[in-house]
């Protein structure tokens, strides 16, 4: 199995559309410990993505990776905005050229893609932001991609290990973000930015995964 | 929720527009990306001064674009922080060749953002610098949070450091009044009722009617602690006294006092809290050498009031005195 770009595009669909579904309970979430505005920032970025994509059909997969990451930087704002838009760019930037990617492409992109979360937003494992779903999803995927698994299965087993990540946020104590100024007050909610995150991944393995070969 | 407002998402543009029409003597408007910038933008030979933040704060920034405080503010949706292509243009727009310094308050987004849009115009050979405020007490300052926020005192040193720039200082120059103003002013607010932002329509958070919350942030972030509601004395009390014992501002200091209205609080309310402040400072042999009383940076329909108290010397009370002329505040002319 490969990824052609007519995925990768319907990847950023699904991602949209997810995001478009599950708006109210992102801000809701986003109200508990953060600015309540992580729903509609979102859903406003990826609406202009989307508004974008008949524009990139025939761009290599990087080109179509990083007009992503230029739209939600110009439209998110708040943190997501840097942060998902500096993910695309560092994706695309891994995939540069490439009208389709092999599972050790993918591995590539999304490592660049965490990467350029990590170094725009400077936070560690543990401090209760996106970082802590994405990080275990490239581990897993990398684990799984290490003993041999088809890349469908991958991509399950990094979305599965995203989701961990994402559970998993909710006893942390935020150190990164506006719900680090809750201190105790924000353990016991879950992180937007995680819950984000896990649907992009969920959105890559099931739109992906779908033929399984 | 019951608001003066057409679409919720057309409120940040349409006040936009209504402030071209309104201040066309002043300011201009651009849009897409959306900045306010000074009317004689670039000032040739003078730093120029960039803010920016969420909307919902009027009159902070835009209403704070003019002669002697910014030469441009860029609006983001409500409570949002605006995105790198707006502070580029701005910083663009009013680059007279001297540099331009970026006045950003500490939340995640507008620094990711405000770091973002640096570093492009550096890319296209601006020299920008970036200070910071962090102000609020409210906030435990430690390695674990993100740090205090920056709230009452951003107001105080856009006007102080936009005189500054008046006097065509250089660029490290203005930013140190910008770091001195920021490092010798501290806040501390307070909360009656929640806000609503236009395209959640319900309120950010429940406040019973008979509690307030002390330590709120602008954006209706919790503070310090949540407790029945108490006479204007007692409140204010609560509010200075961290405030004193934070920088700490001791018997003999002049200080520059801002009762600030949350939005939806009248004025009159406002000096009920100023005459319990000035008793505690004079309580304290503390001199308020300046003073600003109103609503300037907001935190849409909330109700409540934040002090921010900075010390002064000479040279931050000339600099606060100099002319201003902005739709905001102005005075001097």
């Amino acid at each position: 199995m490969t990824v052609l770009r007519d995925d990768v595009i319907a990847w950023i669909q699904a991602f949209a559309a997810f995001i478009a579904e599950n708006k109210d309970y992102l801000t809701q979430l986003d109200s508990d410990i953060g600015d309540g505005d992580h729903g509609t920032n979102m859903d406003r970025g990826f609406q202009a993505v989307c508004a974008k994509i008949p524009q990139l059909a025939d761009k290599d997969i990087g080109s179509i990776l990083k007009a992503v990451g230029m739209t939600l930087v110009s439209t998110v704002g708040g943190a997501s905005g840097p942060l998902y838009g500096t993910f695309f760019l560092q994706a695309g930037s891994a995939a540069s050229g490439k009208l389709e990617l092999s599972l050790g492409d993918w591995v590539a992109a999304l490592q660049a893609g965490v990467d350029g979360v990590i170094m725009r937003g400077k936070a560690n494992p543990g401090d209760k932001t996106m970082v802590d779903a994405l990080g275990p999803a490239l581990q897993a995927l990398k684990d799984s991609a290490a003993r041999g698994s088809g890349f469908a299965d991958s991509l399950r087993e990094s979305a599965d290990a995203c989701e961990r990540g994402m559970t998993a946020t909710i006893p942390l104590v935020a150190r990164k973000g506006r719900a680090s100024y809750l201190g105790e007050r924000s353990a016991g909610h879950q992180d937007p930015g995680a819950t984000s995150s896990h649907l992009l991944l969920r959105a890559a393995a099931e739109t992906w995964a779908r033929q399984e070969n | 929720m019951k608001k003066l407002i057409n679409k919720p998402e057309d409120v940040v543009k349409e006040a936009l527009q209504a402030m071209a029409l309104a201040h066309a003597d002043l300011i201009k408007v651009s849009y897409d990306p959306n900045f306010i910038c000074r009317a004689d933008a670039p000032v040739k030979g003078k730093v120029g001064i960039v803010s920016g933040g969420g909307s919902g704060h009027e009159p902070m920034h835009g209403g704070f674009v003019g002669m002697g405080m910014l030469d441009a503010a860029c609006p983001g949706a409500v409570f949002t922080s605006p995105t790198p292509d707006q502070m580029l243009a701005a910083t663009k727009a009013v680059d007279g060749g001297a540099g331009v310094l970026h006045i950003v308050k500490n939340y995640t987004g507008d620094i990711l953002n405000f770091e973002m849009a640096a570093d492009l115009a550096k890319a296209e050979g601006i020299e920008v610098e970036a200070v910071v405020t962090n102000d609020d007490v409210a906030v435990q300052d430690s390695l674990y949070t993100a740090g205090r926020r920056g709230v009452g005192v951003t107001v105080l040193a856009e006007k102080m450091t936009g005189a500054a720039a008046e006097q065509k200082r250089s660029l490290k120059a203005v930013a140190d009044i910008c770091r001195k103003v920021n490092a010798q002013g501290r806040s501390m607010g307070m909360a009656l009722t929640s806000c609503t932002v236009p395209q959640a329509g319900k309120p950010t958070f429940d406040l019973p009617e008979d509690e307030m919350e002390i330590g709120i942030g602008i954006h209706g972030e919790p503070g310090r602690t949540r407790m029945k509601l108490k006479t204007a004395a007692e409140i204010t009390e609560m509010m200075v006294n961290p405030i004193l014992e934070d920088l700490p501002f001791k018997a003999g200091d002049s200080v520059l006092a801002f009762v600030n209205g949350m939005g939806g609080t009248p004025l009159v309310e406002l000096y009920v809290v100023y005459n319990e402040m000035a008793k505690i400072l004079a309580g304290k042999q503390i001199k308020i050498a300046r003073n600003l009383v109103g609503s300037y940076i907001t935190s849409l329909d909330m109700a409540g009031c934040s002090i921010t108290l900075v010390k002064m010397d000479d040279e931050l009370i000339s600099l606060w005195d100099a002319p201003v002329k902005t739709p905001g505040l102005r005075w001097g002319i």
